[in-house]
């Protein structure tokens, strides 16, 4: 298995005490209660938030520039914040995720190392972080009640987004939505610094205090068009990846329907099921996945009926049904990437009424030439009121050009909106971005 | 009532209309130079007096009119939707409408599902694609769209993009082929560009609706389109007011403005909005003052060479000629290497005539008193021009760039030749060059490229790049490639960058784009401290300077920077120990004249467009032919050539009728690797095995028009043609399976297909819709753990077809899985067989490495052959991989087929007589790291690493570059090393 020519530095138990660990910003939410999680385990963490034009040169120049623009962002974003004196490159470490499934992403930690190495950080460890054991880092270890946390975290992550995403766009007073976001990150992390072990109970509990606390917004009442993002996972969800996706589709009178990670995790997971239905073998991998699954599946029940019961805001569907739409269009087999799941996303917010999409994809994605791009006439067959878009990203695509045909897929969207009919003016506010820091506790 | 304004800023031209409710009052259209503020404002008061004290409602539309609309505050309306308001208007029974604009391609589907789609990001081909093929003919749009329609022939170009049209149309202009079937060829590129990239899967039937300014203006392009799609007059319909299309819709939009202007407000509106400041991301200047540019300028002026008056000298003379893609260049040399005469111009797509010209003026100058002892030519055009005027001696651009450089400065490190529309870069170890890198067709930023924008914004390129010098904040326009440039630019623009600021700006792109694709260099370090700079581009000091500051290293830039291809080339004649040079006298070429035809070579299946020169004295040149054959005079070559033995060996396999019927099976992409398996495996069950045939150009153009998405690799394009030729043949069952895991071959830490590879089978599914009336079957199946592979095979054929056993499946997979490890061992014994037939002859040895369909003739566009054609034994990846022990590689190894490359990598280090070649299809993902991990293999044990990257496009004139630099460095590298080893055994004795 191991035939690396070369040994890199492994961050180590003593590292853990001595250096601060660089996480790249993807999700926002969710990563700022992780990062939290992690400093009262004892990690010094810092989550980039640096952006701009002198990562995209950083990720150029240390990058084959074929790799695909994650790579490239968040190599890039690293080598930044190495070269920024913000730190000292002595005392960091840098952690960074590793699927091991057949798309090239599995290499990203490769490309990370190499381009280390050539801008003068060999010595500089990096940590994979995956569930398969790909690698070791003695210092860094998920044990069990870290791994529980993390996963609340992520559970409670989509579940904060979901609401806030509905609020946003209807707030009477700019920036009510999101300073209850922080909030909340606030708050729950507090709540978990010192225990060992999170009771889920507390989080049931917190569903209901969440969804009081955000229906209080006072909201405009106007008709928004609904506007749902999918596609490769960072691109989709980083505001640095997309270009401030969101936030421009805010600008443009839309509300945004982000579809959440916990879908991402059970569709790694539920790959571990269908992989021993189709090829056979397996049988550990299988168990544990059906467990996970079931597990899963539970919590995410739980945040959707807690929704419905509350009777506010529009809950995400089950994965155990979203998993299903695959049938009419893609085999479940097509685990690469996103995916089965980024054409079954397309499908899942079709049949829940959102009907315009924008399917985001760094240049030249392997995968998404298939499940994305590959998918949209055949999704369009099914639902003809289906209106997606394809929208390429990487270093040297202009703005303007992927504004111009979301443009055109906003357009279609009123003209196709009846409620829309009647109105005739949509003055646009200019965008504004957001501001993505995650919240940090001081320290 | 109030009247009507529709203002449409598109990236070329502003359209302005006014309307007083269906009745058109005014319209009027201009290029805006790119000075698209102050150009709306001129058109706009235009139309004063029509307007007069009325109110007006108003709304703006176009690629550039998002930011005027959002500075003035005034409404926008996307230019698609228009459109589609304005024919919808305009004739109600049109089913589609095909829009061309300037940078921008539209389609829409009225009819049958609406459905309005732009091209994607990577498809910048359209009028500004046509304006710069007419600046590469030399003639005037009008000329172009004349000379298309008296065309008689029509070329392949490819289609994926603009940028990799014109690397197909370069070599035509160089062959002299005739203008007016290049001129329709272009215009059919345009066509193709549209169906392939728009339509995606959609045909284009019924009543169609061209719009759109190249529609307007081109009949050529017209044609093309009509003759195309197939269409009838009744069904192709090129409306009057074509071009005023998105502004008519956006003035018909804004009857539902709630807002109305007079004309005076309106104009206060947008000129206020012209104040506006930009916001775009801005770089440092190139000079902060007049005194650091004089500095500079006094620094560079240093490198110049020896020139001396020709009247006055007497004796030998050798001439050079660099034929370059653009540009023509001579260089007259004396015995002591002095400037005797230099020509640099463009040649005008017509280097024949240029250089004719030219030799008269050589042979003046030369006169009595001179005598031209050697001609020596170099570049793209060297074969035709050393035909035609009977030049001595044909030598590879990068030896004779490197001959030059030496000269001027020995102890250089790094040559970086930035031409017309080449990059090139060398290592220069031990006097030698060590690697060469040039650019591909998506790192093509070069200087055409910045003269071609310096006219497209009304200025000659001197002027543009003086501009540039003192730009106070030149903006960032990325680095990918030209196709993107010219949309950041679009974007600069809007934000209202000003000429100097972007001249500065595509000054520091063309230098990133070099800098982080082609040398994709780090440091200055890397490149050593002598650092010599050339090739036309570099005049511009612009773009030397950005060069240095991006480098933070000082370079030089010889005075001659344009001139070093013939200034090398005259240097090699002067090496050449000739007493007196045979180039045609000056009385034959007084009589010179020469004529071209096209042809088609009909001696094997690659069917190559040739050129056919016939001269003066009825000496012929033929041109555009990837292989010796056509020439008449191939000497027997008898070396193995492992690629034309795969598709042999496949060739081979017949349908074996049976009784379960016909199954077809497309024959691309794994199915190259995996089709021994499956024709046994399927046969034993009594299948008769149909494959399609092997890939053509026409095979590829039947299934193009359901590719989905235009930036995947060109193999698995060509999936969709042999899908259409299967259906062709008739066959009602396709069997294509789709296969996450490939064969565990050991090499590696997982054994995965592809992501295309693997699932290329569901896309064809879901966008081909004739597959619906066909058994189209492509279950999920694991070859990689054959008794798994039997239980699942088995319930997936009894399912299907019923009456099919598990023993019978058990005993048909038996004796596939061992036709397949016979295949190999066969492939690995014919590879042995042909490394000893190397040995015993003394021949070099090349690895074409890529992946298993890069067997097909019209993915490698028969470069095997050509390697081949130089006397090489052509090995593949897969024949060599298991000699050795799997190579251990810093990045994670989870792709069988990738894993090959590296043992085969591994393999030639080991060997002196062995080179590799890497073979990358545009577009591959997964090579963006195997080709860094090859390199890194190769060159760790000193051997130099050769990537050709391949797509639709056909030419072969950069591969022949690179080959030959490479059999160039070979021959230097063997010759130091003879001579090491000679100095040593004197030494010794």
């Amino acid at each position: 298995m191991n035939q690396k020519q070369t040994e890199y530095p492994v961050f180590t138990k003593e590292m853990k005490k001595t250096h601060t660990i660089l996480v790249p910003m993807m999700l926002p939410i969710h990563m700022a209660l992780m990062a939290e999680i992690l400093r009262q385990e004892g990690y010094n963490v810092d989550i980039l938030t640096n952006d701009g034009h002198g990562v995209v040169d950083e990720g150029l120049r240390s990058v084959h520039n074929d790799a695909c623009y994650p790579a490239l962002l968040v190599i890039g974003q690293f080598l930044d914040a190495l070269r920024s004196g913000k730190y000292d490159p002595h005392k960091v470490a840098l952690i960074i995720t590793q699927t091991g499934g057949g798309c090239r992403a599995s290499n990203y930690i490769f490309l990370l190392r190499k381009a280390l190495e050539k801008s003068g950080y060999g010595y500089v460890p990096v940590i994979s972080l995956n569930t398969l054991g790909l690698e070791e880092n003695p210092g860094f270890q998920i044990t069990v009640p870290l791994a529980i946390k993390m996963l609340y975290a992520a559970i409670v992550g989509d579940f904060l987004m979901l609401v806030s995403n509905q609020c946003r766009p209807y707030e009477c007073n700019a920036g009510n939505t999101d300073r209850l976001v922080w909030q909340w990150t606030q708050r729950i992390v507090k709540s978990w610094n010192g225990k060992k072990l999170v009771r889920y109970r507390t989080i049931r509990k917190w569903y209901k205090e969440i969804l009081h606390d955000f229906a209080q917004i006072e909201q405009r009442n106007s008709h928004k068009i609904k506007v749902g993002i999918v596609g490769e996972i960072y691109v989709k969800y980083s505001p640095m990846g997309n270009n401030h996706l969101e936030d421009f589709l805010l600008s443009e009178g839309a509300e945004v329907v982000v579809p959440g990670l916990l879908d991402f995790c059970m569709y790694c997971i539920y790959n571990g099921i269908v992989d021993r239905k189709l090829y056979g073998g397996g049988l550990m991998r299988y168990l544990g996945s059906q467990t996970a699954y079931r597990f899963f599946l539970k919590k995410q029940k739980d945040a959707i009926r807690a929704v419905r019961q509350h009777g506010v805001f529009r809950p995400a569907m089950l994965f155990s049904r979203t998993k299903d739409l695959a049938e009419q269009y893609i085999g479940k087999g097509m685990k690469m990437g996103e995916g089965w799941l980024l054409t079954v996303e397309m499908a899942e917010l079709i049949e829940s009424g959102v009907h315009n999409v924008v399917c985001t994809q760094p240049f030249g994605c392997l995968p998404n030439h298939i499940a994305g791009k590959g998918m949209i006439h055949k999704i369009k067959a099914v639902h003809p009121e289906a209106n997606i878009v394809a929208i390429d990203y990487d270093p040297g695509a202009s703005e303007v050009n992927q504004q111009n045909r979301i443009k055109l897929m906003l357009a279609n969207a009123r003209a196709q909106d009846s409620e829309f009919q009647s109105v005739t003016s949509y003055p646009a506010q200019p965008a504004k971005k957001r501001d993505h820091k995650p919240a940090q506790a001081a320290h | 009532m109030s009247l009507h304004i529709g203002i449409d800023v598109g990236s070329t031209t502003v359209k302005v209309v006014v309307y007083d409710q269906d009745i058109l009052l005014f319209k009027h259209y201009e290029r805006h130079m790119s000075k698209v503020r102050q150009k709306t404002i001129e058109v706009l008061s235009m139309a004063k007096d029509v307007i007069g004290g009325r109110n007006c409602t108003v709304s703006i539309s176009g690629s550039a009119g998002l930011g005027i609309a959002k500075a003035a505050g005034l409404e926008f309306v996307q230019e698609v939707f228009a459109t589609g308001e304005a024919v919808k208007r305009w004739d109600d029974s049109i089913d589609i409408v095909i829009e061309l604009g300037g940078e921008d391609a539209k389609i829409l589907f009225l009819t049958g599902g609406l459905e309005e789609r732009m091209n994607g990001s990577c498809a910048g081909g359209t009028g500004a694609f046509i304006d710069q093929m007419a600046m590469l003919l030399g003639v005037s749009l009008e000329e172009l769209d004349t000379l298309s329609l008296g065309h008689n022939k029509i070329y392949p170009i490819a289609s994926r993009c603009g940028v990799f049209a014109k690397s197909d149309i370069q070599p035509l202009l160089n062959q002299d082929a005739d203008k007016a079937d290049i001129a329709a060829s272009i215009f059919q590129a345009v066509v193709d560009q549209t169906i392939t990239g728009l339509a995606q899967g959609r045909r284009l039937e019924g009543k169609i609706a061209f719009l759109g300014g190249p529609l307007y203006f081109f009949h050529g392009l017209q044609e093309r389109f009509v003759d195309t799609l197939e269409l009838d007059s009744e069904h192709a319909v090129f409306p009057e007011l074509s071009q005023f299309a998105v502004a008519y819709g956006a003035a018909m939009l804004s009857v539902s403005n709630a807002e109305t202007f007079s004309y005076r407000e309106l104009l206060t509106r947008l000129e206020n909005a012209a104040d506006q400041s930009a916001v775009c991301h801005k770089n440092p200047p190139l000079f902060t003052s007049e005194a650091k540019y004089e500095a500079f300028r006094a620094r560079h002026a240093k490198a110049s060479v020896q020139q001396a008056d020709p009247h006055n000298y007497h004796g030998g003379a050798y001439l050079g000629i660099d034929c370059g893609s653009t540009t023509t260049k001579l260089v007259l040399i004396g015995e002591n290497a002095e400037i005797l005469y230099q020509y640099y111009s463009s040649n005008k797509g017509n280097p024949v005539d240029v250089i004719h010209e030219q030799l008269q003026k050589v042979w003046e100058i030369c006169g009595d008193h001179i005598t031209l002892r050697a001609s020596v030519v170099t570049g793209y055009g060297e074969e035709l021009i050393k035909s035609a005027f009977h030049i001595d001696e044909g030598i590879v651009e990068t030896v004779a760039h490197f001959k030059a450089t030496q000269f001027f400065c020995p102890e250089v490190d790094f040559i970086l030749d930035i031409g017309g529309q080449d990059i090139k870069c060398f290592h220069v170890k031990n006097n030698s060059i060590d690697s060469i890198m040039l650019n591909e067709a998506c790192s093509s930023g070069c200087g055409s490229f910045i003269e071609t924008f310096a006219k497209s914004m009304g200025y000659e390129i001197e002027e543009f790049a003086r501009r540039g010098l003192f730009s106070k904040a030149p903006v960032d326009l990325g680095s990918r490639c030209t196709v993107f440039m010219n949309s950041s630019v679009k974007q600069a623009q809007k934000e209202g960058a000003s000429v100097e600021d972007i001249s500065a700006g595509l000054s520091m792109s063309v230098v990133k784009n070099a800098i982080y694709k082609v040398i994709r260099a780090h440091s200055a370090a890397e490149l050593g401290e002598h650092i010599v700079v050339q090739g036309g581009t570099f005049y511009n000091d612009a773009v030397l300077r950005s060069f240095e500051q991006l480098l933070g290293h000082d370079v030089i830039r010889p005075s001659i920077a344009g001139l070093m291809g013939a200034y090398g080339a005259a240097l090699y004649g002067r090496g050449l120990g000739l007493k007196q040079s045979a180039t045609l006298p000056a009385n034959e070429l007084k009589t010179f004249t020469h004529t071209s035809k096209a042809a088609n070579c009909g001696m094997c299946t690659n069917r190559c467009s040739l050129t056919i020169n016939t001269f003066a004295n009825g000496e012929k040149h033929i041109s555009g032919n990837k292989c010796e054959r056509p020439l008449g005079r191939m000497a027997k070559n008898d070396a193995p050539n492992l690629y034309e033995y795969k598709l042999n060996r496949l060739n081979a396999l017949k349908p074996i009728p049976g009784t379960r019927g016909k199954i077809g099976l497309p024959l691309g992409l794994n199915m190259y690797e995996n089709l021994p398996f499956w024709h046994t495996f399927l046969s034993e069950l009594g299948f008769e095995v149909v494959t399609s045939e092997i890939s053509s150009v026409d095979l590829y153009r039947k299934g193009r028009y359901s590719i989905p998405s235009d930036t995947v690799c060109y193999p698995a394009k060509l999936i969709h043609g042999h899908i259409e030729d299967l259906l062709e043949k008739g066959v009602t069952t396709i069997f294509y399976p789709c296969l996450t895991y490939n064969f565990d071959e050991k090499k590696g830490d997982n054994h995965y297909n592809c992501p295309v590879v693997a699932y290329y089978p569901e896309l064809l599914q879901a966008n081909i819709s004739k597959l619906k009336d066909v058994r189209f079957l492509y279950p999920y199946l694991g070859l990689h753990r054959p008794n798994d592979f039997v239980k699942k095979a088995a319930a997936f054929f009894l399912r299907e077809f019923g009456g099919i056993s598990r023993g019978e499946v058990k005993r048909a997979a038996n004796k596939a899985y061992a036709v397949y490890r016979q295949w190999h061992e066969d492939v690995k014994a014919e590879g042995s067989r042909a490394i000893a037939y190397a040995k015993e002859h003394g021949a070099q040895m090349v690895i074409l490495a890529g992946r298993p369909y890069h067997v097909d003739p019209e993915i490698n566009h028969g470069i095997d052959k050509l390697i081949h054609s130089f006397g090489i034994v052509i090995l593949t990846e897969d024949s060599v991989a298991d000699l050795v022990e799997p190579q251990k590689v810093n990045v994670l190894n989870q792709w069988t087929y990738h894993a090959r490359l590296y043992n085969a990598a591994k393999y030639a280090t080991q060997h002196d007589d062995i080179e590799l070649i890497q073979l990358v299809s545009f577009g591959c993902g997964l090579d963006a790291i195997t080709t860094d991990e090859v390199r890194s293999i190769l060159e760790q044990k000193g051997k130099l690493y050769t990537q050709l990257k391949i797509d639709e496009i056909s030419n072969l004139g950069t591969v022949k570059i690179r080959i030959r630099s490479l059999l160039g460095a070979i021959d230097e590298r063997n010759r130091t090393r003879e001579r090491k080893a000679a100095a040593y055994e004197s030494k010794a004795n």
